[in-house]
């Protein structure tokens, strides 16, 4: 059987939070937790399938044209070399996040520096690897290639494009205003997990074992690239070492693996090197923003204009969501948006986590924090101010709204000082002290979403979905609604993920992975409180169930009756997408030092105080908080991607030299969880939660870093070397 | 007689290619996945291991380097039915999230502790000659273990947690 919303309208709030398990939002344990900490978890290149061959795949040394010979043969000479591979089929770039369909294949055409073109497939890692480094290859290369983001021709992108009132006239005629060009450099997901697959075939069955995070899209991207059918292919990830976007379409080594161990008819493992992961993966695009903001005397915004440039490969239709929250975060009448996409030969740029907001917000942040100065008024009031009570382009109400609460809250708890503020008020020894701050807002989404729940005749639940958990909290919370639904404590709930033979889930992506698959597994459990509920001659509604018993009733497995039961939940956003704005909101607060000498920059302290719904989980949803105010850590200070002018390639395609934070860049940090029930924004009045954390966190680190020391940094990130560049004498 | 090496207090015959990591001997030769390759180049930790009751980075090492030595990997130091100290306190604190740095970690930080005890100083401890595990000293020697998904928070709150059960 199937229960299926769409979901249209507000949700009956009252309905998950008369449960009687008391289990959801509480700060349970992971439940696939000491399988990690054991090292007993099984991530995609650890399956134990047989004699598996090795594959490694070779990248283009140029940057465009075409590949005209490989010298099999010698490769094939070597020790253990069992093919070599560059069959048409091979995918050349990951897929986009919910393509659905197979990315650019044909290997032989290049298109950017780092692009796989061919595998070698030998009978161990060291043989693959050593063949694969000293496999012969001829190109022809086209000289014709464009490199230069600021050089090359912008496509304007209409759908983004926004013209109300008339924005120069409000600069102009304003009392305060600010026009700043901001430039932030390329991000990588650089998830902990290099992406890795094994195939293999049975029949013309194929199962892989891979690490996505989005089954779901990721069979029908495989089958295309081979051109097989869906109903022939099986993906299994059941732990993905982290994805942050990196790994939400299928990717090259995936369908190389496919590929390889149809033509040897044994398995294949293929593996990506970590350089491969940051050349051939996806790269969050370099962004070029122009802000211009004005306010009246009392500190309204009248002018609100934001405009971006950012790039991609030629083919690719992804362009990097800068003005997402722009649209809606701050009321002024006369508002300008637009975004511009050129088209350069640097490798695939594509979904990192928070894609736009990411590098937005913080730009956004920094122009109101001037502005705010500007109009002297303390930056915390100055964003109260200028909250709208609708969105301001669309004429649509907020589901919910929490950024005044967040703003509020959060300054309280930080300790804000709301007094007069002024560049080098503090110095300790050789550094100046500073604070800063900045709204946080990211769109909330949600996304079909099937699961199905049994109930064993034994008492016991069992999720399933094809839903992956990225170490998102998936597993545990999935739980936590079966057991909250069904009345059973925790360790009588299974949850079984990434297998598309399971019901399709959301996948996760877009911070949309939660609300959805968790909507799903409670549709399935309210339709199975129905049937409970008919047996033991109640209503659902009125249905108390609690440790497996019905209160002061029998008990689950006597009006089970030896029966097991099972149904599938369908869960599917309907108008509520559309007739209202639906985000999560939040406010960041740091503090920072900055060396008068060096111009190092250090975070001392951060809070983020966030609003996004129903809190499932307390200890994971602050796990996740908790890692976005990391990567907003990142993204101030130390991550840049750099690209050779000369050709394009990734200079810095390693942890060694692109820098994401250590254990001793992230010092105090604290997170508050203004929960709430948004019943518009799920059927379980959650919302996404996986990335508001770092939209907007680097403009507070960077208007901290200005209170501090008196620079203005208009690039991110803010490298000792840019600091020292804006510091004043 | 080929040369053996000693992995969770097993012996076990060194790989006949020389050009095998101890990374990849744990991994691919004795099914120990339990050791992760996050960079294979020293620079994510994932693939910490303790040898000798050292820890290093098992990538930059060659399997053939280590005859007659005993290697623990994550998989020696406790299961899911008896953990050691910090796997539980890792587990208590949400000390991580995708679970893929998380034994480099956990190896690390059973390293850390004993550097503690034996008085090694680093680049954080005030006094060289008696260093004292302040959470900046925890932070410094725990740097060299990448976390992506942004969990050394409660990385510290676990590591703080055993080390104070301990003294």
């Amino acid at each position: 059987m199937t229960a299926h919303l769409k979901q249209d309208g507000p949700v009956d709030r009252a309905h998950l939070d008369g449960m009687q398990q008391g289990l959801l939002g509480k700060a349970v344990p992971r439940i696939e937790g000491y399988a990690k900490v054991t090292g007993t978890a099984t991530y995609a290149a650890e399956y134990d399938v047989a004699d598996p061959a090795e594959g490694v795949l070779v990248t283009a040394t140029i940057t465009k044209g075409k590949v005209t010979y490989i010298d099999n043969d010698a490769a094939l000479a070597m020790p253990g070399v069992l093919a070599v591979i560059a069959d048409a089929r091979m995918t050349t770039r990951p897929a986009q996040g919910t393509a659905g369909e197979a990315p650019e294949q044909e290997p032989q055409s290049v298109s950017y520096w780092g692009q796989p073109i061919a595998v070698v497939v030998a009978e161990t890692f060291e043989e693959a690897r050593n063949a694969a480094k000293h496999l012969v290859v001829a190109y022809e290369a086209d000289a014709d290639v464009d490199l230069d983001p600021a050089a090359a021709q912008p496509e304007p992108q209409d759908g983004q494009a926004v013209e109300m009132g008339d924005l120069t006239a409000a600069m102009d005629a304003a009392t305060h205003s600010v026009d700043l060009t901001i430039e932030t450099d390329g991000h990588a997901s650089a998830a902990m997990e290099p992406h890795a697959a094994i195939a293999d075939w049975d029949g013309d069955n194929l199962t892989v074992r891979a690490s996505l995070q989005m089954l779901n899209y990721n069979i029908a991207e495989l089958a295309d690239a081979l051109g097989v059918e869906e109903d022939n292919v099986r993906l299994i990830s059941r732990y993905v070492g982290g994805g942050f976007g990196s790994k939400l379409g299928i990717s090259e080594e995936v369908v190389a693996a496919a590929l390889a161990a149809r033509q040897l008819g044994r398995p294949v493992r293929v593996v990506m090197s970590r350089q491969q992961v940051f050349q051939c993966i996806m790269r969050r695009s370099e962004t070029h923003q122009r802000l211009q903001l004005a306010c009246d005397a009392e500190g309204r915004l009248t002018a609100f204009g934001h405009h971006a440039r950012v790039s991609n490969l030629p083919g690719e239709s992804f362009a990097e969501p800068v003005l997402q929250s722009s649209h809606f975060l701050y009321g002024a009448e006369n508002r300008s948006l637009g975004m511009d996409l050129v088209r350069i030969h640097r490798m695939t740029a594509g979904s990192v986590r928070a894609p736009g907001e990411a590098v937005g917000m913080p730009a956004l942040e920094m122009a109101m924090d001037e502005l705010a100065e500007k109009a002297g008024i303390d930056p915390v009031a100055f964003r109260l101010r200028n909250i709208p009570g609708e969105n301001p382009e669309e004429d649509l109400p907020f589901t919910s709204h929490t950024l005044a609460d967040c703003l509020r809250q959060g300054a309280e708890a930080f300790g804000w000082d709301d007094g007069p503020r002024r560049p080098r008020m503090r110095r300790e020894g050789d550094w100046w002290i500073g604070t800063g701050m900045a709204s946080a807002a990211r769109v909330h989404n949600v996304s079909e979403a099937k699961a199905r729940v049994r109930l064993t005749a034994e008492g016991r639940a069992v999720v399933q979905t094809d839903m992956t958990d990225l170490g998102t909290g998936t597993y545990t919370i999935l739980a936590q609604i079966a057991g909250e639904m069904l009345g059973l404590p925790i360790d009588r709930v299974t949850v079984e993920l990434g297998d598309t033979n399971h019901p399709r889930g959301p996948g996760s992506g877009g911070s949309w992975g939660a609300a959805s698959i968790g909507s799903a597994v409670y549709l399935a459990c309210k339709a199975l409180r129905e049937e409970i509920a008919r047996r033991a001659n109640t209503g659902e509604a009125e249905l108390g169930l609690k440790d497996g018993a019905v209160a002061g009733g029998r008990t689950l497995v006597d009006l089970l009756g030896g029966e097991a039961l099972e149904e599938v939940g369908h869960y599917e956003p309907g108008d509520n997408q559309d007739a209202w704005t639906a985000s999560g909101f939040g406010a960041f607060f740091a503090q920072v030092r900055v060396n008068h000498w060096t111009g190092e920059a250090r975070v001392d302290r951060m809070l983020g105080a966030f609003g996004f719904g129903r809190v499932l989980n307390e200890k994971t949803a602050r796990s996740q908080c908790l890692g976005g105010i990391t990567w907003s850590i990142g993204a101030a200070l130390t991550e840049a991607l750099h690209f050779d002018p000369r050709d394009g390639h990734l200079a810095n395609p390693d942890l060694a030299e692109y820098h994401v934070p250590v254990h001793r860049d992230v010092q105090d940090v604290e997170v508050l969880m203004l929960e709430e029930r948004d019943p518009l924004a799920s059927a379980i009045q959650a919302k996404g939660i996986g990335e508001l954390g770092m939209c907007g966190g680097a403009g507070a680190i960077a208007n901290a870093v200005y209170n501090a020391c008196g620079a203005r940094l208009r690039e991110l990130p803010m490298t000792p070397d840019r600091i020292l560049a804006a510091l004043p004498e | 007689m080929s040369e053996t090496i000693t992995v969770n207090g097993v012996s076990q015959p060194l790989p006949d290619d020389v050009r095998v990591s101890l990374l990849d001997f744990l991994r691919q030769h004795l099914g120990l996945t339990g050791t992760k390759k996050g960079c294979d180049h020293g620079q994510c930790g994932a693939c910490t291991v303790l040898v000798d009751g050292f820890r290093i980075n098992s990538c930059l090492t060659l399997a053939a380097m280590h005859a007659d030595q005993e290697v623990t990997t994550i998989e020696g130091l406790g299961t899911p039915e008896d953990p050691s100290a910090l796997q539980r306190a890792f587990v208590e604190h949400d000390a991580f999230q995708c679970g893929y740095c998380t034994p480099g970690q956990i190896c690390s930080a059973t390293a850390l502790l004993e550097e503690i005890r034996s008085e090694w100083p680093s680049d954080a401890s005030d006094d060289l000659a008696a260093p004292t595990l302040t959470d900046e000293e925890i932070r410094e020697r725990m740097s060299g273990n990448l976390c992506r998904c942004g969990a050394y928070a409660n990385i510290l709150a676990a590591i703080r947690q055993v080390a104070e059960e301990d003294a």
